[in-house]
This record gives structure tokens, C-alpha cells and sequence, in this order.
């Protein structure tokens, strides 16, 4: 929109307004990173890389720095690893603070899913926020897909099993399982995701399969907690950056890639189903100085 | 990590040490430990500048009282200014004129506008009002009844608003039921949105000119980073926003961003939400967050009393 063109514009003076790479030029870089969320220790130790490798251009290329910037930040992302799935369904736990946009990010998926010609069940675990089962339900019907759920205030452990019995019984490809949002510093609700992974887990050895974070873009340095707790209640192995359609950029995906071997999968671009796309390490890298 | 804020700034002030006053030289040391802390804590790069640049001034050449290090010096004159930044005291509702009095809730997706405003009737129920909690959530699946869900879960009386209607439609019709059936104030949750969606923060614009409310509250989310500046900045363009409800408190997030959001909008922060319940609403004081930014509790009320 107009009004982002405008922000994004501001910041993109800073580095086109520069002829070299002078300490001027890497001041206004350090300030462009940190404003995206990048955060002050990985800042600094992409300028050092960058610094070293700027010496392969010339002076005031900004074409050819925004290149090896976009390089540099991609190669820092990991690659995410097909599994293979034994027994079907595949079971994919979506899990993250309050707010981030689970729910939302479940109907992407079993949208996605579904024109690829899977059959997909939704999961309603989140039995605790007001709401959060209706939610669901209209996101399954809206896509066309499978739903299972119980009452307001049910196991969510429970809700899990039986979701996996209806699964099993009328062989569904794929299962999306949607969690209550809690913050990782509240143990009894990290050990209640323990607990809904292994139910799982017993049910259908192998699963869940994937279990994803969802990370919120408009986030700051406060995400890096949020993996590191997760993590250790559930291990992580997919993130997905939601909400990339604002201005806030996301850069603290840039030291969580840094710091743990977490492929990010997708970033959601809106509210609606078809607003998810694969994520991409270079353009990421882009729009992170534009 | 953040508790070593007034250790690392002690070992940068350890050459002054005795020397009785503090220097410009010393003090910039110190001063880029404090920006640090400020980056980690998410306040804004440029907020951090000007804050910084203000420190610096009120420091140089001041005093050690001899009861305090150098670096707790700094320190306390970093929270000082901190707190008067953040507003130095609480700043309640401002409800005045006519009733039915109207509280508007407005933010970006997710921030916690629903949960909010049943925090806030909870709260204003309370004092002794008679408050009905209006869905304008025409949008977001399920958000009309996740509202009323939450109103009968404390008794609280909601608008039967549907999602055809139009939020500003819905805002009117409430006040007029409001006034049919007395009740004193009215809070009015609206959808989620992009402080740069055009179309749907126009609409935000609409419902305040046709309804003058009393209160519009930004809800913002504790967690947020770097963009708070540009999110509330753009809310308070727009609708001039009478205060903030900072989300999530409970957690881990060191809350930068109520700093960001006071020093560019200049509106008070009025409550912080410190958990999923519905009496997880507390009143805002800017001296505790002023120590969570900087990530010091404990040391920093010693450093206060002397
Ligand atoms: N702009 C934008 N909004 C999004 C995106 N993804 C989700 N949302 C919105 O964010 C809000 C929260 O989304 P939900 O899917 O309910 O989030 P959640 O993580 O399930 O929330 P809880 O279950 O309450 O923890 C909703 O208003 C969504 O429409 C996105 O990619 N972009
Ligand atoms: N931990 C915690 N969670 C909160 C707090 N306030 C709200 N939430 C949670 O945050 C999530 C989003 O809250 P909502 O009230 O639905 O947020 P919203 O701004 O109305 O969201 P949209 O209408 O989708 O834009 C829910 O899971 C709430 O339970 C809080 O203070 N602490
Ligand atoms: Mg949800
Ligand atoms: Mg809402």
C-alpha cells in the first residue's frame, strides 16, 4: 500500500544515499537491521561478514551489495528436511504464544493441503479461549476439510486421542492440530503440550511429525525466549513467520537462525486462507532493507 | 544477563572511581552499556538515541552520592528519567460528559482487544458501572461470540451484534440500547487491523466521529518490537488515542515497547494485562516497567532508597 511504500522508502534512502562503504555507510546499516528486529549482537556480526566481503565490490555498488547481503543472510537459514511418513496421516502440532495466529495459520495449511488433494482434519485442542473451537469450525468448513473437537474446557490431551481415532478410522492424509496460545514461561501449559505429544505419539507412533512454532513478525527480541522455552518442552521443527504483511519485518528470525537449526517454512502475508507463501531466505533478505 | 547491567556499568566506571564527579568520557562508556540493555529490552533505535542524549546531560559533572558506585549513579539517573518518560504516574480513565460514556479498543491483530475489553468491564463493574461490552468484530471468525462468551462468563450484558452489520452501525444501535435499558458505558471492541490497511482504519475513524467516544485505547502486545513506533504512531494520527492497554505483561518480554509507544505518541500507558483471565487487568505503574526495561529489578529498589 501507499503508506508502506512510504516507511519503507525512508529507510531505503539511508543505504542508496551512500557512495561507499565507510563508517557512515555501516552506521546506517546497523541502524536499518536493528529497527528490523534483528537485534544488536547478530547485527554486529553480520556487518563484520559483510564487511570482509563488500571488499569484492566496488564502492558505492549498491546493487551488488544488496546481493551479497541477501546471500549472506540466506545461507545463515537452514533448509527444511522432507520426512517421511511412514504410516499415514501425517500430524503436524501447531504450537505459540497468545495471539501469534495458529489458528489462522492452520487454515493456510489445510487450504494448501487441500488443493494439493489431500484429505485434511482440523484439530480444535485449544479447548480454553473463548471461542477458539468456533473459530476452527468455521475456518474447516470455509476450506471444506475435516473437523473434530469437544466441549469448552475438555482435555486437550483427550481432544488429541480421539481426534487421532477419527483420523486413523477414515484415513485422513493429513492432521493439523490447533493449540490454546501460552506463554513458554508458564510451565504446567509447556508441560501440557508434552503431554498432548505424546498422547499422539502413542496413538500413532511416529507422530506428531512436524511440530511448528508460530512466530509472530511484529515481534522482537522477546521470540528468541520463546524458542528456547518451546523447545524444550516440545522440540521445534518448523517455523512459520505470520503477519509480514505489516511493516514490522521479522528480523529476529535472522539470530534465532543463527543460534538454532530452524528451517523456517512459510510466512503468512494476511488474514485470509490463500495468504501463505514458502519462505524464501533471499527475498527475506531483501525486503529486510526495503 | 540484564542483572549485570549495573555490574558491567561498575567495571566501566571503576577508573573514576573516588574521582567524585562524573565525566563526559566515563559517562559515554557507560552510556553505551545502557543503550544496549535498552535494544535488548525492544525500545525503538532512535527512541534509545534521544533517551541516551537526555541521560548524558542530566549526568555530566553530577555528583557520586557516596553511597552508590558510579555505575549505580548512572543507573539511577537512567531509571529516573525512564520513569518520568514513561508519564512518572498513573493515569486513569478520563470519563466526563454524557452519558452513556464510550471506550473504544483498537490495535493490530492478535494484541488482545477482545480479552481486553472484558478485563476492562470486569474492572469498570467494579467502580460501580453498569457496562455493556460491544462486538464490532464484523470480520475475524468467531470474534462476536468470543466477546459474548466472555460477557457471560462474568455476567456481563453484550450487544447482539451480527457480522452483516456494519461496525459503525453496531456502535450506534449498542448506545442506543445503552441508553434504553441504562447502562452507564459502553466498550467497544473493534477488529484487528494494519495500522496501513486504509480502508479498514478509516472505518476506525468513521465509528469515533459518529459516536465520540470518550476513550479510544491502543492495545498493544508487550512482545512487540522495533515497529510499535510506526503501529502507534499511525492509531494515534489517525484517531488521537487517549491511552494504551499493554498486553502479556506476564510473561518474559522486558516490554521496550511501552517506551517506544509513550515517547511517540506521548499518550499514557493505563493498564497492562498480565494474564488470559479475566482479572488479569492491573493499573499501569510506569516506575516498575521503568526497572523491567532495564532488566533490574532487585538492585534498582536499592538504588532508590538511597
Ligand atoms: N495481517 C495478518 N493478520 C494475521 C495473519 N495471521 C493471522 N492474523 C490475524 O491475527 C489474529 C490472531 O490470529 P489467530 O489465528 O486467532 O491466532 P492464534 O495464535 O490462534 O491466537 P490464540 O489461539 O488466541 O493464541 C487474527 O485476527 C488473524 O486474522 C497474517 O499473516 N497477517
Ligand atoms: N498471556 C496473556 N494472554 C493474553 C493477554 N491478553 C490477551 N491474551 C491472549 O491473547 C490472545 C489474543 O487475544 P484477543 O483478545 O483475542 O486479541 P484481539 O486483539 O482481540 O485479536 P483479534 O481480534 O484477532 O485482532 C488470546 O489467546 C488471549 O487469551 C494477557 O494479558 N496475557
Ligand atoms: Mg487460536
Ligand atoms: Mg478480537
Amino acid at each position: 500500500s501507499k503508506t508502506k511504500a512510504q516507511l519503507s522508502k525512508q529507510i531505503n534512502n539511508l543505504i542508496s544515499s551512500s557512495s561507499h562503504f565507510d563508517t557512515n555507510f555501516w552506521e546506517q546499516l546497523e541502524e536499518i537491521l536493528i529497527m528490523a528486529d534483528v537485534g544488536f549482537n547478530p547485527t554486529l556480526k553480520l556487518i563484520d561478514n559483510l564487511k570482509l566481503r563488500a571488499k569484492e565490490i566496488s564502492p558505492g555498488d549498491q546493487e551488488a551489495f544488496k546481493k551479497i547481503f541477501a546471500q549472506e543472510l540466506a545461507s545463515l537459514f537452514p533448509k527444511p528436511s522432507k520426512k517421511l511418513i511412514a504410516l499415514k496421516p501425517e500430524v503436524v502440532l501447531l504450537i505459540g504464544v497468545n495471539g501469534v495466529g495458529k489458528t489462522t495459520t492452520i487454515a493456510k495449511l489445510a487450504y494448501r493441503a487441500q488443493m494439493q488433494g489431500k484429505k485434511v482434519l482440523m484439530v480444535g485442542a485449544d479447548t480454553f479461549r473463548a471461542a477458539a473451537i468456533e473459530q476452527l469450525k468455521i475456518w474447516a468448513d470455509r476450506v471444506g476439510v475435516g473437523f473434530y473437537s469437544k466441549e469448552h474446557g475438555s482435555d486437550p490431551a483427550a481432544v488429541a486421542y480421539e481426534a487421532m481415532d477419527k483420523a486413523l478410522k477414515e484415513n485422513f492424509d493429513l492432521v493439523l492440530v490447533d493449540t490454546a496460545g501460552r506463554l513458554h514461561t508458564k510451565v504446567n501449559l509447556m508441560e501440557e503440550l508434552s503431554k498432548i505429544k505424546r498422547v499422539l505419539n502413542k496413538k500413532h507412533p511416529g507422530s506428531p511429525h512436524r511440530t511448528i512454532l508460530v512466530l509472530d513478525a511484529t515481534t522482537g527480541q522477546n521470540a528468541l525466549s520463546q524458542v528456547d522455552l518451546f523447545s524444550k518442552s516440545v522440540p521445534i521443527d518448523e517455523i512459520i513467520l505470520t503477519k509480514l504483511d505489516g511493516t514490522a519485518k521479522g528480523g529476529v528470525v535472522v539470530g534465532i537462525a543463527s543460534e538454532y537449526n530452524i528451517p523456517i517454512t512459510f510466512i503468512g502475508l494476511g488474514e485470509k486462507m490463500e495468504d501463505l507463501r514458502p519462505f524464501d531466505g533471499k527475498s527475506f533478505a531483501k525486503a529486510l532493507l526495503d | 544477563m540484564f542483572d549485570s547491567l549495573s555490574e558491567r556499568l561498575d567495571s566501566v566506571f571503576k577508573k573514576i572511581k573516588g574521582r567524585g564527579r562524573l565525566d563526559e568520557a566515563s559517562i559515554e562508556e557507560g552510556l553505551r552499556e545502557v543503550r544496549l540493555a535498552l535494544l535488548e529490552a525492544d525500545v525503538n533505535y532512535k527512541v534509545v538515541k534521544d533517551f541516551t542524549r537526555k541521560v548524558k546531560e542530566k549526568a555530566l559533572g553530577k555528583e557520586v552520592l557516596k553511597s552508590l558506585t558510579p555505575g549505580q549513579q548512572v543507573v539511577k539517573i537512567v531509571h529516573e528519567e525512564l520513569i518520568e518518560l514513561l508519564g512518572g504516574k498513573n493515569v486513569g480513565l478520563e470519563l466526563k460528559g454524557k452519558k452513556p460514556y464510550i471506550i473504544m479498543l483498537v490495535g493490530l491483530q492478535g494484541s488482545g482487544k477482545t480479552t481486553s475489553a472484558a478485563k476492562l468491564a470486569l474492572f469498570l463493574r467494579r467502580k460501580k458501572f453498569s457496562p455493556l461490552l460491544v462486538p464490532a468484530d464484523v470480520y475475524r471468525p468467531a470474534a462476536i461470540e468470543q466477546l459474548q462468551k466472555l460477557a457471560s462468563e462474568i455476567n456481563i450484558p453484550s450487544f447482539g451484534s451480527s457480522s452483516n452489520m456494519k461496525p459503525v452501525d453496531i456502535a450506534l444501535q449498542a448506545r442506543e440500547e445503552a441508553i434504553e435499558k441504562g447502562y452507564d458505558i459502553l466498550i467497544l471492541d473493534t477488529a484487528g487491523r494494519l495500522h496501513i490497511d486504509e480502508v479498514l482504519m478509516n472505518e476506525l475513524v468513521e465509528i469515533k466521529q459518529a459516536c465520540s467516544p470518550q476513550e479510544i485505547l491502543f492495545v498493544a502486545d508487550a512482545m512487540t518490537g522495533q515497529d510499535a513506533v510506526n503501529v502507534a504512531s499511525r492509531f494515534d494520527e489517525l484517531l488521537d488515542i487517549t491511552g494504551v492497554i499493554l498486553t502479556k505483561m506476564e510473561g518474559d518480554a522486558r516490554g521496550g515497547a511501552a517506551l517506544s509507544i509513550k515517547s511517540v505518541t506521548g499518550k499514557p500507558i493505563k493498564f497492562i494485562g498480565v494474564g488470559e483471565k479475566l482479572k488479569d487487568l492491573e493499573v499501569f505503574h510506569p516506575d516498575r516497567i521503568a526497572s523491567r526495561i532495564l532488566g533490574m529489578g532487585d538492585i534498582l529498589t536499592l538504588i532508590e532508597k538511597a
